[in-house]
């Protein structure tokens, strides 16, 4: 029995079966739709979620199998006071696997630890989100068709975005992959995330200024610069503006690009730009159903 | 000042002065019944000041574990009054309950009965880190 708390509980051969798995269910959904009949998914949701949430439990669905679970603490017995590992615990009595979102960076190890069913973290406050992870890889295979030789534009903030820090690691194994990495002075990449790149000599460059690196971009990953970052609301209005991508500055990107966001946007992309085939923000959001049933046919052991 | 040598058992020598009841406390020797002596400030040439603690009775316990309070004490094994053993303690791989996470937002925070384990992860720097959210131990 697996659990997948973060990327690293998976070798580089399993992420690319993983996503071997997926493009094969994009391509014969049919040949899926039976595999997990009888199983079922508790989604453990102590915080709300929109896509995550929905698209683990549509990919139960189109599994086959059957969900169960809550999507806020407050209508579990968390709100009691109960404990994670005692959750689990009962859970493990009436599921088959688990996929759990908790405010707390840690829970998902404690659930796994208590657990006697495969724990999937579906994000556990700002600390790991393995499956956005997968889901963004899919998205730049799909998109681009394959990981070598690409110039990847991350862009907000990369301080605190673990899910941009996971992703450069995720990414920096690849040859001839070049990372841009675009943010204001207070919110750029910690130190410890440009390990790898200079472990593995991968180039990088560092920018405050989006227009001026756009044209070299393949792929272009935005987040969101959020408020509460900021130790005072005149750098904040200073700088929120100069990354929001609208269409004025997309017509300085290439025709290829690729433009990503984890989602929820608020306007650091303008809604212009949805339309735009460069926009596979919401192709994304699909993507991450089909990397999720993937990832619970491989922890229910299911071969297909 | 004389105290009796011991029989057998162990003495943790080499323990920088003022640290010795912070050992006691770890290894939780309050709990024993044998003869034990904690020694604080003895002369040392090596030291100057140092705490020595002398325990006549074999420990069940990991003394490796000193090794994150100080890995230069020295452990010596006595039996039949013969010293057969003495080294120094590595850093354990995992501790448990000996520090506290302080990430206010790691799930030790608001789960009180969980303990509080932290692993190895550079022995050259001497960090460890929460096995839940994996912030950095602050001594």
């Amino acid at each position: 029995m697996r659990h997948i708390i973060s990327m690293a509980d998976l070798t580089v051969t399993e992420i690319d079966e993983l996503i071997a798995t997926s493009q094969d269910i994009i391509i014969s959904p049919v040949k899926y739709r039976e595999a997990c009949r009888y199983k079922k998914l508790a989604t453990l949701f102590f915080e709300p979620s929109t896509r995550t949430r929905l698209s683990f439990e549509a990919a139960m669905y189109e599994l086959g199998g059957q969900v169960l679970g809550f999507s806020e603490a407050s209508s579990s017995s968390a709100a009691k006071g109960e404990s994670v590992a005692d959750t689990i615990r009962t859970v493990c009595c009436y599921a088959d696997i688990i996929a759990m979102r908790h405010p707390k960076e840690g829970a998902p190890t404690v659930a796994a630890t208590h657990a006697s069913v495969p724990v999937i973290n579906a994000g556990d406050g700002g600390h790991n989100h393995p499956t956005q992870t997968l889901t963004d890889l899919l998205t730049i295979k799909l998109e681009k068709g394959r990981f070598e030789g690409l110039t990847v534009g991350l862009c907000g903030d990369l301080k605190f975005g673990r899910t941009v820090h996971s992703l450069v690691h995720a990414m920096c194994r690849y040859p001839g992959v070049r990372f841009v990495l675009v943010s204001p002075e207070e919110l750029k990449v910690p130190s410890y995330v440009k390990i790898p790149l200079k472990e593995g000599s991968v180039p990088y460059e560092q920018n405050t200024d989006l227009v001026s690196v756009l044209p070299e971009l393949d792929i272009l990953y935005m987040t969101r610069v959020q408020r509460e970052r900021f130790f005072n609301e005149d750098d904040y209005v200073r700088l929120k503006d100069s990354y929001i991508l609208t269409p004025e500055k997309l017509a300085h990107a290439k025709a290829g690009l690729s433009i990503m966001h984890p989602l929820p946007r608020v306007n650091e992309i303008s809604t212009e730009i949805d339309q735009d085939p460069r926009a596979c923000y919401f192709r994304q959001a699909l993507n991450g159903k089909f990397i999720r049933m993937a990832l619970i046919l491989k922890l229910l052991e299911v071969s297909v | 000042m004389n105290i009796d040598s011991i029989k057998n058992g162990i003495v943790i020598d080499h323990i920088k002065a003022g640290q010795g009841m912070k050992v006691y406390d770890f290894l939780d020797l309050g709990k024993l019944n044998c003869s034990m002596a904690v020694i604080q400030n003895a002369s040392s040439n090596k030291m100057g000041k140092k705490d020595i603690i002398k325990i006549d009775s074999a420990l069940d316990v990991d003394l490796n574990a000193l090794g994150y309070i100080d890995p230069n004490i020295t452990i010596n094994i006595i039996q039949d009054s013969v010293r057969v053993m003495k080294y120094h303690p590595e850093l354990p791989e995992t501790i448990t309950n000996i520090i506290r996470c302080k990430n206010p937002r790691c799930i030790t925070s608001t789960e009180q009965q969980l303990p509080h384990v932290f692993r190895l992860t550079d022995r050259q720097k001497d960090e460890y880190r929460c096995v839940y959210c994996e912030s950095r131990a602050s001594r």
